[in-house]
């Protein structure tokens, strides 16, 4: 329980490096998605010139 | 030598080549992170003045560093892309800065949250190094904005590189902002005369972090520069023939 405690400032700490986290998370998850949009985005393009043929 | 560059720079050959290049940057990432995570928070000895609350430095630090250092890579390769006309240099500025203006944020709340215990307060506005580092994040976003707010590619290219290259005036005035005028932040502890203000314990595990930090962003910053190429390259052959072989000659 004293690590959690952090001489009292365990608030203050653990939410730095949870967020610490969430930020390293979000950054591959965006980056992920953002490629997948736009993978996505040439895919559906490409079936409507199809299409139109 | 010139073959290899050559291929480096030709967009089918890139795409492969990122993927398979991520790995060296985020394995490295991930094992200097979690060390510096575990010797950060359980082994390095507690700060004299600051006690336990000092520990939030292995987080701050690193971001802080990280949302410079992005901001400059952004500006360096923006002016590469203006004055060679580099696309590929367009990409990668293009690239650094979603990432950049989550380290950013990442370094504010974190500097904030520090900031009640030692300061007795979240915020303090008009303080230089906090004001200066809040306009680095409306940069970011501000830059993002104008390449969204434009349609053709190598307009927004153009226009954001000179939105880049006049913002980075304000990464000097964060980083001498303690020095020139009074502030509440704490001066520098790594990078100062007469060395660093740590025992050993204390600045392996930051130099891990920032370490750390910098091979997570490269990782980040060729997945999104991939998509970069991609999304540019969207009308090419190798494109098509990439996400939909069967259909191409059609």
């Amino acid at each position: 329980m004293d690590i959690l405690a952090m001489g009292g400032y365990g608030y203050y700490i653990w939410s730095s490096f949870g967020l610490g986290l969430a930020v390293l998370v979000i950054t591959v998850v965006q980056a992920r998605r953002h490629h997948d949009a736009v993978y996505r985005e040439i895919e559906q393009r490409l079936k409507a010139m199809e299409e139109v043929k | 030598m010139w073959k290899f560059f050559h291929k480096l720079a030709s967009p089918p050959h890139f795409y492969d080549l990122a993927n398979k290049i991520i790995p060296w940057f985020i394995v490295p990432a991930i094992l200097l992170i979690t060390y510096g995570t575990i010797a950060g928070l359980f082994f390095a000895p507690m700060d004299y003045q600051q006690k336990d609350a000092f520990r939030i430095i292995y987080i701050h630090v690193p971001a802080a560093y990280i949302s410079m250092m992005a901001y400059m890579t952004m500006a360096i390769s923006a002016g590469i892309g203006l004055i060679w006309r580099m696309k590929l240099a367009h990409a990668v500025a293009a690239a650094c800065a979603p990432i950049g203006a989550w380290f950013t944020f990442l370094a504010l709340i974190t500097g904030s949250i520090w900031g009640r215990p030692m300061w007795g307060t979240w915020w303090e506005w008009g303080d230089p190094r906090l004001t200066s580092e809040l306009i680095l994040l409306f940069l970011y976003f501000g830059y993002l904005a104008l390449r969204a707010a434009i349609d053709d590619t190598s307009k927004a290219d153009r226009s954001s590189a000179v939105l880049a290259l006049v913002g980075a005036i304000n990464i000097p005035i964060i980083h001498f902002s303690v020095e020139w005028w009074s502030s509440l932040h704490q001066g520098p502890t790594i990078v100062r005369e007469g060395g660093p203000a740590m025992p050993m314990e204390m600045l392996l595990p930051l130099l891990a972090m920032i370490l750390g930090f910098t091979f997570f962003f490269g990782a980040v910053l060729l997945r999104r520069l991939r998509t970069e190429v991609l999304y540019r390259e969207r009308r090419t052959g190798w494109v098509k023939r990439m996400i939909q072989p069967a259909g191409g000659e059609a």
